[in-house]
């Protein structure tokens, strides 16, 4: 039986470094190639060397799909392909393979030129790796080889990230990168069509939870920001440049123009301006609002928002900030909210998750004084707020996704073991499906069944069609019979005698004779009669004859009577049948085996 | 190959489109009606191949065809059909059969038989389609012949097994429309194959293909058994399993239909016991399909997931804990319950603080989840509305929207639930959705009580830029309740934040606290000493009284202060005074109070109790004694009369309820004043050339009464067919009165005859359009002159006028019966105020923006009728169609008027006023005595001409505001 390989290299019951290996059809593709953010060492890569130890993964892998542009999807893409060696096409949404090597570079930099390591790769590798970049369009079919094609979907999370439908023949696998089921102020929610794959590859980051409505958390972040700006107070917003701080943006600058609001909003620069860009263009992959009022005006030309300069922050009066980095570790953002921390009318919101050690951490769990490095410490007086901003489908959403593309089986990365332990028993009980969770490493064999096409000839099926009901119902198999040939590389179904004709063989006839013996009193020629009256009123439908010959025909089965040597009264039936009537010839056997009925003349 | 067929008709269609000159014979076939089928057939001879043939045809069907001459087209049609060997041809001659047996007064019953037998030997499948459509047409033509109709439908059932879908799809809509569900029917065993004999009905034969192979052809089926229960046919229980499964159908106009004839079974069937599958429960029917929609709003396609939002808005049998079931979503984090935000602010205020949201692990779950209670796809109802409000398309919201707010009218319980979401909703980016959302608050604001943090919330909306908005708020905040002292303090202050902001809010502001005032008095009596600044020692500054804020105040301290009485004990001196102020001012906004003592005795005695009726009563009295004015000597009726309008007049002032009545009457009586006043000049006994002032007056005297009776009739509504006869009336009066005038001139006799014929006219329209109504007219004008007027008709000009001035001055005064409900039509401009001392500068040759906004009150149709007048100083004037999309409704019988007009001139040398008005236009022809015009099934072009009774024209109904503006002269 043919078998679909999933084999997790990372984001195997884990979360970062995405890369999983999938061969189906005899192809094998990477998808995802990521890093880790938590490890500096050689575990921040996936190990390639599983692949194969010495020389390049070209030889190995069929193709590369990158799902969206965040550095736990692509951040090893560079050094895969420049320094492991691979120089196969990788695939990309135009968003994506846009914005990439933005962050690439950006990673490169702060692990180069701040950390100074070194046996890096350089900024000329990500460029030779981009070129390298087949680029996607949503739910255009491209055709890596003769019999691989994969399919792109929407999937929300950020611009640009997308599903993907990966088929060989009538084998599937759908993998979903990251996906979000609720669409947001900037993007739409994750499509798929009911593609019944064989496995679901999909993410599990929040399989435990089922979120609130998008909406509370809007109005609260609005009320939150309009209340302090209304007192006169500075509003600080930490964020990560690309992604969520546009949706927050956007989400602002909305509320601005409904409101008629006038305090300034301020985008700390950096690479967000260069992507901003790119959120202008890439028009078609956001949500319905925006796409339908961008001729008017793009969204992403934003009317009240400024870029940043350092002096600003000391300017009277209320303002909005958006400040790289989110977790206030360090950078613009922390400058500003050391500035500000010590007025009480000022405000804080924290967009998302911070990792222990941050401020953001400690600023979130209420520490008041904070220890600054030269043992100064920091009053803070400002108001902190938290509100979690996070485009990742939750439970139900995982749900909502299996339902709408029906997989055979599942299999979830991209989360913690325990959850999707859970998320596992839920998905068999409801769907009644497998579900696997591989570790890093570990690989999961799915049988498949798929459906070997057959050529079959236009003659035999319109006589077939002759033959049956009405019209042929899709939904119940139906037996017919043919001639299966195979002849290089090709079936072909045809009728016998065009087999015969095609490779040249005689015919032969193949009878099945039969002896019944029967007690019948009468004379030969009038239990032939008496047959034929039984079958007549038996067999209706059908032609029987009485042949002159001392023979009944029914169809092509004949039917002799001879008296037996030894009993005059017993009877010696003969039943000859061909092949092909096999059922009737049986069925007439057994029935004559019962005898005849008395009340017969 | 369908498409290539349309495209290829669409091609030689348009070819034909081209040739203008083809139109003239066009005509002189219509006229000569037997050459109709011969030239027909003469075309269709002449045709050399299929591609000229289609092109007569195609021509061919751009014509009407007469009743009487149908049959013979049909023949030569079907004769040619059976010739004509191209495809396309014949499908056009089959889709011709069935226009040509649509023609009014055709039965087609003598071409059933025919168009049968055509069936017969058709190869081709788009043809046989066509064919059927054909037959369905037929079909639905004759609905009262049972024997037709048997024979189509087994027509029907025996193509149903074509193997081209859409010869099944046209086979299911005609069993759809055609199919009888109490006459059974034998199917066709050969035709069918499938020997399952007997007797079946229209029902299960339809569902049969709910399995069928196409989506196309299971999406037909399920329409034709939508269209059976539109024709009342019961549609059986079993379907409905049926129909559940479809639910799951790969392709979403499958679902679709699916969805709407599961809703159409759970209004059949709503308490019929199914079964849960894999559990031995069985719940309601309704319930079961309530809860199975409701999974459709997280459909893939959004089509569906309209079609189901909006579907679950009519369920009303539902259980209310199916209901509230949509509304839940359970939040959980890492297997932890967590409240939602909702949970939380509720319990906030419950205990008394006002949400921090400062702990960053202030949503932290609590308890611990069981982790097998935990149902991820809930069977049922679960979240439906949850999902639906935050869907990606906004078209699905607003289905969500509307479906709650349906549900939530019938169920206090859930409206009370589905509160939270409608708040939330305030919020979202597209403006039609918060508009909507707005307005199904308040539609269903009468069972709720809003909580102080759902108020704050919705205020916030309050500084909303869109004026739609805010003003779909203050509509809300009229009607809402709230639970405490500080919410009607917050909500006074964030509407005059609003009134600061946005000052054209003033009216709208003012009116939401009038409401806000009198709905909760004795919240706000605690309020005002705050609100009045008044301080129990000290004497405060009075307050400037133009203050639109402090204005607002008063308007909600009076209207509160109505129902409580102890309430103007709290008042300052210059209280009272603003009250009696902004009493005679704004009297709409402000209450009649009855104020104690400081010797200001405000009680208002207009407004005791029954004081409609006995206004009602002086009104009726008024007529009566206008009545036996017969009796009375000419200065004396004349007095009489005087005094009535006046009396009238003041009445409508006085009692708003009853103003339209008041005003008509008044009217009505000013045009017999002014006819007695020009019947009894004394020029009638003079010789002409004496009385030429006179009859200049006269004349003048008449032109005023036909322009009344146009107001009288197009500005007032509630009028019925009797005050209607008597506007006519008095209105043939006065062309009598003009006629008779213009023979006095003696300006030629041509001119003479040619009034004369038209007054005949005239009264011989009157005689066709109140026939019902001349029996109320006795002895009045109109029957004095039907009586004579078989001599009228005969006699000379002059003699006819002779008559008309004895039968006019005889004629005594029409009794007015009192119309039960009447309005007159009035409009407010509110904007510009034209209060302006700044000029509207602009460019001269290029043109400037002025935005009107103004109130309509009682006006049928203003889309249409209503016009906006522009008069520049020298005279010039422009007449403005506004847009259908400017106005707006907010209430019954009133309309809100927001447009810009374009103003250009030449240049002027100093600023100067125009005046803008808005008129009112009508046309007799578009009154409801007129027939309406029938269009054929072809072209329009020659459609009725205007009846000759038709007149056009415009009433100005708004007083006229003045815009000051200033076109420079362009700089070079």
């Amino acid at each position: 039986m043919p078998e679909i390989k999933v084999t997790p290299l990372g984001a195997g019951q884990d979360v970062g470094r995405s890369c999983i290996l999938v061969s189906i059809g005899g192809k094998n593709i990477m998808l995802d190639c990521g890093m880790h953010m938590g490890y500096n060492d050689d575990r921040r890569f996936p190990d390639f060397s599983y692949i194969t130890q010495n020389g390049r993964l070209t030889d190995f892998l069929d193709c590369v799909i990158i799902s969206h542009f965040h550095l736990d999807h692509c951040g090893a893409l560079p050094f895969m392909s420049e320094m492991v060696g691979y120089d196969g096409p990788i695939y990309m949404t135009h968003p994506t393979k846009a914005i990439c090597p933005i962050l690439l570079e950006d990673f490169r930099k702060i692990t180069v030129d701040k950390k100074g390591e070194t046996n890096f790769f350089t900024s000329q590798m990500i460029k030779d790796c981009m070129k390298k970049v087949v680029p996607l369009n949503l739910h255009q079919t491209v055709q890596v080889d003769d019999e691989l094609e994969i399919k792109a979907y929407y999937a929300g999370h950020v611009l640009g990230a997308a599903m993907v439908h990966i088929k060989v023949g009538s084998e599937s696998v759908v993998y979903t990168g990251d996906y979000n089921m609720t669409p947001d102020r900037h993007l739409g929610a994750a499509w798929i069509d009911k593609c019944r794959p064989d496995i679901l590859i999909s993410e599990s980051t929040y399989a435990t939870t089922i979120r609130d409505s998008k909406r509370c958390r809007e109005r609260d972040f609005l009320k939150k920001v309009h209340e302090s700006i209304e007192r006169g107070g500075k509003v600080l917003i930490p964020v990560f440049a690309l992604g969520r701080a546009q949706e927050l943006c956007i989400l602002l600058e909305t509320f601005w123009e409904r409101m008629n609001l006038k305090a300034p909003i301020y985008f700390s620069t950096g690479l967000t301006e260069k992507a901003n860009h790119y959120y202008k263009l890439f028009i078609t992959w956001t949500n319905q609002k925006i796409r339908k009022t961008f001729v008017q005006r793009n969204m992403f030309e934003f009317k009240h928002i400024k870029a940043f300069d350092r002096s600003y922050a000391d300017n009277p009066g209320p303002m909005v900030v958006f400040a790289t980095p989110g977790m206030l570790h360090a950078g613009q953002s922390l400058q500003i909210f050391k500035k500000w921390a010590g007025n009480e009318k000022n405000m804080v919101i924290m967009p998302g998750y911070c990792v222990q050690g941050t401020i953001g951490h400690k600023i979130l769990n209420g520490q008041r004084k904070l220890e600054m490095e030269g043992r100064s410490t920091l009053d803070v007086k400002l108001q902190v707020e938290y509100m979690s901003f996070s485009a990742h489908a939750d439970a139900k959403g995982i749900m909502q996704l299996i339902r709408m593309a029906e997989p055979r089986n599942m299999l979830l990365v991209h989360g913690e073991a325990v959850k999707m332990e859970f998320l596992k028993g839920k998905i068999e009980q409801e769907f009644s499906i497998d579900c696997y969770m591989p570790a890093n490493g570990e690989t999961v064999t799915v049988t498949t069944n798929p459906s070997v096409p057959v050529d079959i000839s236009l003659n035999l099926l319109k006589r077939e069609m002759a033959l049956g009901g009405p019209l042929p119902d899709p939904k119940k198999p139906r037996t017919m019979h043919g001639t299966l040939i195979m002849k290089e590389n090709s079936l072909k179904l045809v009728s016998s005698e065009q087999a015969l004709k095609e490779l040249g063989l005689n015919e032969h006839q193949l009878r099945f004779t039969c002896r019944v013996q029967l007690q019948d009193p009468h004379s030969d020629t009038d239990t032939l009669h008496r047959i034929y009256t039984h079958l007549k009123s038996v067999l209706k439908g059908y032609t029987i004859q009485h042949l002159p010959d001392g023979t009944v025909m029914v169809e092509s089965i004949v039917i002799k009577v001879s008296s037996s040597t030894e009993d005059p009264n017993t009877k010696v039936l003969l039943l000859s049948w061909s092949y092909q009537d096999e059922d009737l010839g049986s069925f007439l056997s057994t029935l004559l085996k019962k005898g005849l009925p008395s009340g017969l003349c | 190959m369908a498409a290539h067929l349309k495209k290829r008709v669409y091609e030689e269609f348009s070819k034909v489109v081209q040739i203008p000159h083809e139109e003239a014979p066009a005509k002189k076939l219509r006229l000569s009606k037997p050459s109709k089928s011969a030239a027909l057939h003469i075309d269709l001879c002449k045709a050399t191949n299929s591609t000229d043939a289609l092109q007569y045809l195609l021509h061919f069907a751009r014509k009407p065809v007469e009743t009487e001459s149908v049959e013979g087209v049909v023949r030569i049609l079907l004769e040619h059909y059976y010739k004509e060997t191209d495809n396309s041809v014949r499908l056009k001659i089959a889709s011709l059969l069935g226009l040509l047996s649509k023609t009014q007064g055709f039965s087609p019953d003598c071409i059933v038989d025919d168009a049968i037998n055509t069936l017969g030997n058709e190869k081709s499948h788009q043809v046989l389609a066509q064919l059927m459509d054909t037959l369905l047409v037929i079909g639905t033509q004759l609905p009262e012949s049972p024997a037709v109709r048997q024979r189509l439908i087994e027509v029907a059932c025996k193509h149903l097994s074509d193997t081209y879908f859409g010869v099944r799809n046209k086979c299911l809509q005609l069993l759809g429309c055609l199919g009888m569900v109490d006459t059974p029917l034998t199917k066709d065993n050969e035709g069918l194959g499938i020997s399952l004999g007997g007797v079946r009905d229209v029902q299960s034969i339809i569902s049969d293909y709910f399995g069928d192979q196409d989506p196309r052809v299971r999406t037909a089926a399920l329409k034709a058994m939508l269209q059976l229960h539109e024709r009342g046919m019961k549609i059986h229980e079993i379907i409905y399993d049926q129909a559940c499964r479809l639910l799951s159908d790969d392709y979403e106009q499958v679902r679709s239909a699916a969805v709407q004839m599961v809703w159409v079974l759970s209004h059949l069937y709503p308490e019929s016991i199914v079964p849960i599958p894999s559990s031995n429960e069985e719940i309601r029917l309704v319930d079961d399909a309530f809860g199975k929609i409701s999974h459709m709003v997280s459909d893939g396609s959004w089509m569906v997931r309209v079609q189901a939002a909006k579907t679950l808005g009519s369920m009303l049998q539902v259980s209310p804990q199916f209901l509230e079931q949509t509304l839940d979503k359970k939040l959980m984090s890492d297997l932890r319950r967590k409240r939602t935000a909702h949970e939380r602010a509720k319990e906030l205020f419950t205990s008394g603080e006002f949400s921090s949201g400062r702990k960053w692990a202030d949503d932290a779950p609590k308890e611990k989840l069981d982790t097998n209670t935990v149902n991820l796809i809930a069977s049922g109802a679960c979240g439906a509305f949850v999902h639906g409000l935050e869907d990606e398309m906004f078209e699905v919201r607003i289905a969500a929207v509307e479906a709650l707010c349906q549900l939530a009218r019938s169920s206090a319980s859930f409206a009370e639930k589905c509160l939270d979401f409608l708040v939330d909703m305030f919020n979202d980016e597209i403006e039609e959705v918060r508009l909507q959302s707005i307005h199904v608050l308040r539609e269903i604001s009468t069972h709720i009580t809003l909580r102080e943090d759902q108020l704050d919330t919705v205020l916030a909306v309050l500084e909303d830029s869109s004026r739609d908005i805010r003003e779909a708020l203050h509509e809300l905040i009229c009607y809402t309740n709230v639970s405490t002292k500080e919410c009607v303090q917050l909500a006074l202050l964030e509407l005059l934040k609003n009134l600061n902001k946005y000052p054209t809010d003033r009216n709208s502001v003012w009116k939401c606290l009038k409401f806000m005032g009198s709905r909760h008095p004795t919240l706000v009596l605690p309020l005002v000493p705050e609100l009045l600044s008044t301080h129990p020692y000290f004497d405060t500054p009075e307050p400037d009284m133009d203050d639109p804020a402090y204005i607002a105040v008063l308007v909600l301290v009076f209207n509160a202060a109505k129902s409580c009485p102890t309430m103007p004990a709290l008042f300052s001196d210059h209280t009272f005074r603003h009250y009696s102020y902004l009493r005679d001012s704004l009297s709409h906004l402000v209450p009649p109070l009855r104020l104690p003592g400081n010797g200001l005795d405000l009680v208002d005695s207009r407004c005791g109790l029954g004081s409609v009726e006995s206004a009602q009563l002086f009104l009726q009295q008024s007529l009566n004694r206008v009545s036996t004015i017969q009796n009375l000597e000419a200065p004396g009726a004349q007095d009489l009369l005087d005094f009535t309008i006046r009396d009238l007049r003041r009445l409508g002032e006085l009692q708003t309820e009853l103003a339209g009545a008041a005003d008509f009457c008044a009217t009505y009586l000013r045009c017999q004043l002014l006819l007695m006043k020009a019947l009894q000049d004394k020029l009638w006994n003079m010789a002409v050339p004496l009385c030429l002032k006179q009859n200049v007056t006269a004349t003048a005297a008449a032109q005023q009464i036909l322009e009344e009776t146009y107001k009288l009739e197009f500005l007032y509504s509630g009028l019925d067919s009797r005050q209607v006869a008597t506007i006519h009336h008095v209105r043939l009066q006065a062309k009598a009165l003009q006629l008779i005038l213009t023979a006095r001139t003696r300006q030629g006799l041509d001119s003479l005859i040619s009034s004369c014929e038209k007054f005949l006219q005239d009264i011989e329209s009157f005689q066709r359009l109140f026939l019902t109504e001349l029996p109320h007219l006795q002895d009045s004008f109109v029957d004095k002159l039907l009586e004579l007027m078989p001599r009228l008709s005969s006699c000379k000009p002059v003699e006819l006028v002779k008559i008309l001035q004895t039968t006019l001055r005889q004629s005594g005064l029409l009794q007015l019966r009192l119309p039960e409900q009447i309005h007159r039509a009035t409009a407010t401009i509110i904007e510009p105020t034209g209060e302006s001392d700044n000029p509207l500068r602009f460019t001269t040759g290029l043109v400037v923006a002025l935005d009107i906004d103004a109130t309509l009150e009682h006006v049928q149709d203003p889309q249409n009728n209503v016009k906006v007048q522009v008069l520049y100083p020298d005279g010039q004037s422009h007449v403005i169609h506004p847009k259908p999309g400017d106005f707006r409704k907010p209430g019954p019988d009133r309309h809100r008027l927001i447009t810009q007009v374009y103003l250009s001139h030449t240049a002027w040398t100093e600023p100067s006023q125009i005046e803008v008005r808005l008129l009112l236009a009508y046309s007799s022809s578009s009154t409801s005595l007129s027939s309406p015009s029938k269009l054929g099934w072809s072209d329009s072009i020659d459609s009725l001409p205007t009846p000759e009774t038709a007149v056009e024209g415009t009433i100005p109904f708004s007083k006229p505001v003045k815009v000051y503006i200033m076109p420079k002269p362009a700089r070079r």
